[in-house]
């Protein structure tokens, strides 16, 4: 449910939604949940398709606020016919980010971008060093979150601190209701998206159905435990191998838990050149990779599956709590556990660090 | 006792001589299984076998290598033993293979399209087996499956139900469904026209992640930390995420697959795009069964060909003279 304040509400009968869509698509990319393939995705609306909300995306929005490769310049060395012995260096600025909309993300895609916001808005060096790449982006674009009515059976976003419909994060909440949908805003960018003449005024009644669905949604997850205890138990068996290499037996150190997670922000820097022409990429990493930690000399202090694993848990349920009023890196959507070709479960994992610090 | 029960004995008695025995437990999903590790006799409790027990626990033999390791192995799961045995991956005398007729395993991507629409995948809260038919517990009711209809293809032109060559095999050998794989699939594919086949790749590799899930969970896939996808230096591929790098890994690792994969599929489950890869990968196995007559993880007392020289091919016309 969303705990913030509406500042505007509207009501969209489902047989305006695409003419609604469209028109939000003018100068703007709209993402939707769409159906290709055997998965669901977020891409770029199409006019004529409706939004795939049967099954919920596979992967999260990220990408839309941190695309999977970026240019961020590209350079061309110059030769001066005049001077033989200097070259010069031509850079060129990558294109600005348009405005764009992402309409029917969960609520736990917009609380991972929680995760994100305080890391590249410089948090570490007071403000200083902000990612200019990512905050515009941010700026740029507005996430309309729909309630989820049920949970899957990996869903946990409860035990981070989100809820099946959350506004967290978000621009504005939407809520099937019966022949549409309730459009509640939080936010000013939320309050403008729902000035159209496509919606009509919501009544008390729909408010009231849609809070009554929210609780239902609430009611249908089952019970959560307390992780408070999760980032001391994680630090207290950073040294514990028995216990690391145990939890990671199963995995297979691909990149699928962190590529498919909303909160995962890890990136690498190449130069990617061709002759004297070419372009910086900014591409996501991932911390289940040997290269990861790699380092120059060829020493890796990472140097197992279990020593990266430990990493991935450990960072989400420890070290970035312990540096931000103990918020969870993770929101609990359960990507990674869904997407994991060998099921590995973060959830899990944590539930029994905290058993085995308990029992020591 | 059933076929599980006497699994979990046998897995039992071959403790003391592993230091652990690789199989299935139970997974996060009802209709995905987990791999399990059996260290200590409780363990062997949690040991689950059938038609969720998908995944291919043979990828994680090489790890182990140095000590001794049990692992229980479905028919094709058993094939990528022997092919990582032809190859010298792993040796015989370190691995203790039990072996059980298989019946064939779900796939989840056909219970998706099955439902069609009706709830999402995840929503399913139990599943259990009722004859030839899979019953579903959604949160709109019960819902009945035929499991012909969401039994992985490759169950449907297995020719190794029964784990060959396993040091103990548990219950009466299966007679397979079938006498040849007739590779339809790919015949049924190689007759569209070439734009056609480029398209269809095209616009499924556009969903690609980049996350060599793919590679990661084949069991032959050998270079693990030294992979090109990865290597700095030398730079094989860009790290940009056009549809033609990721197309070009792919073939990558078709190509290095020729000749070794063995069809387990686990590449193409693995691929949380859902993207068709082993598609490819039986491209090429059809080709290097017609020229060389070999089946990876089958007919492995040779070298596999394309990892062994023959001055002659006797199905590769090399000169005219
Ligand atoms: S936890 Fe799963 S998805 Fe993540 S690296 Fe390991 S095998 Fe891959
Ligand atoms: S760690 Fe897993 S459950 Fe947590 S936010 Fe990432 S993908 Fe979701
Ligand atoms: S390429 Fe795919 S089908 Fe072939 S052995 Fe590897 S995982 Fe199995
Ligand atoms: S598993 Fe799928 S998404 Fe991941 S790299 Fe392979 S083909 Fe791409």
């Amino acid at each position: 449910m969303s705990e913030q304040k509406i500042v505007s509400r509207k009501f969209i009968s489902l047989g305006y939604l695409p003419a609604w869509l469209e028109e939000l698509a003018l100068g703007r990319t709209v993402y939707v949940p769409r159906q290709e393939g055997r998965t669901v995705l977020y891409r770029p609306f199409v006019p004529g398709d409706l939004p795939e909300f049967s099954r919920r995306p596979a992967e999260s929005a990220k990408h839309v606020l941190f695309p999977r490769s970026e240019g961020l310049f590209s350079f061309c060395r110059k030769g001066d016919p005049g001077a033989p012995d200097t070259r010069g260096l031509l850079l060129s600025e990558s294109a600005e980010p348009g405005q764009a909309v992402i309409f029917g993300a969960l609520s736990c895609d917009a609380r991972g971008f929680f995760a994100f916001d305080p890391v590249y808005d410089g948090c570490g060096t007071k403000g200083i060093a902000k990612d200019v790449y990512y905050l515009k982006r941010r700026e740029n674009t507005a996430l309309i979150v729909k309630a989820c009515k049920t949970p899957l059976s990996t869903c946990f976003c409860h035990w981070t601190g989100g809820g099946p419909a959350s506004a967290q994060g978000a621009d504005a909440l939407a809520t099937d209701l019966d022949g549409g949908i309730l459009l509640q805003a939080v936010t000013k960018k939320g309050a403008a998206l729902l000035e159209s003449a496509k919606l009509s005024p919501a009544t008390d009644d729909q408010e009231a159905s849609a809070r009554a669905a929210h609780e239902a949604a609430v009611k249908a997850m089952p019970s959560s435990p307390s992780l408070d205890g999760a980032p001391e138990a994680l630090l207290g068996l950073f040294d514990n191998k028995a216990f690391w290499h145990a939890q990671s037996a199963g995995c297979l150190s691909c990149g699928a838990c962190t590529y498919l997670c909303p909160t995962c922000y890890c990136f690498n820097l190449t130069d990617e050149s061709n002759g004297i022409a070419g372009t910086r990429l900014r591409t996501w990493d991932t911390c289940m990779s040997a290269l990861f930690t790699m380092e120059a000399s060829g020493h890796n202090p990472r140097r197992d599956k279990a020593a990266r694993l430990k990493n991935r848990v450990g960072h989400k349920f420890s070290y970035y709590p312990r540096i931000h009023d103990g918020r969870f890196s993770c929101c609990g959507c359960g990507r990674c556990i869904r997407s994991c070709p060998s099921s590995v479960d973060i959830r899990q994992i944590v539930l029994n660090a905290l058993k085995e610090n308990a029992d020591v | 006792m059933s076929i599980q029960e006497e699994l979990q004995a046998v897995i039992k008695e071959a403790l003391p001589d592993v230091s652990c025995v690789i199989g299935w437990r139970e997974g996060p999903e009802p209709l995905r299984a987990a791999p399990l590790f059996v260290r200590t006799p409780a363990d062997a409790d949690a040991f689950r076998s059938g038609y969720f027990a998908v995944n291919n626990p043979a990828v994680f033999l090489p790890e182990y290598k140095g000590g001794k390791v049990g692992v229980v192995v479905k028919g094709c799961d058993a094939r990528s033993v022997g092919q990582l045995l032809a190859e010298g991956l792993i040796r015989r005398e370190e691995v203790k293979v039990i072996g059980f007729p298989c019946n064939g395993v779900i796939d989840v991507d056909k219970v998706a399209v099955a439902l069609a629409g009706a709830c999402d995948p995840g929503e399913i809260q139990a599943a259990r087996e009722e004859g030839d038919e899979l019953v579903l517990t959604t949160p709109s009711g019960e819902i009945r499956l035929r499991k012909t209809a969401v039994t992985a293809d490759k169950c449907g032109r297995c020719l190794f139900p029964n784990a060959l060559d396993a040091d103990v095999f548990v219950g009466d050998t299966l007679e397979p469904a079938v006498s040849a794989d007739d590779y339809a699939d790919v015949a049924a594919f190689e007759a569209l026209s070439l734009e056609k086949r480029m398209d269809f790749w095209e616009q499924e590799m556009s969903r690609c992640v980049r996350c060599y899930a793919c590679r990661n969970a084949c069991p032959m896939c050998v270079c693990r930390e030294h992979c090109v996808a990865l290597s700095r230096d030398p730079r094989w591929l860009t790290q940009s995420d056009g549809v033609r790098d990721k197309m070009f890994f792919q073939i990558i690792h078709a190509s290095h697959l020729a000749g070794r994969c063995t069809g387990c599929g686990e590449c193409q489950r693995a691929c949380p795009a859902r993207i068709p890869v082993l598609l490819l990968k039986r491209a090429l196995s059809r080709r290097v069964e017609d020229l060389f007559a070999y089946r990876a993880g089958v007919d492995v007392a040779g070298p596999p060909p394309l990892l062994s020289f023959a001055l002659e091919e006797p199905k590769i016309k090399e000169r005219d003279w």
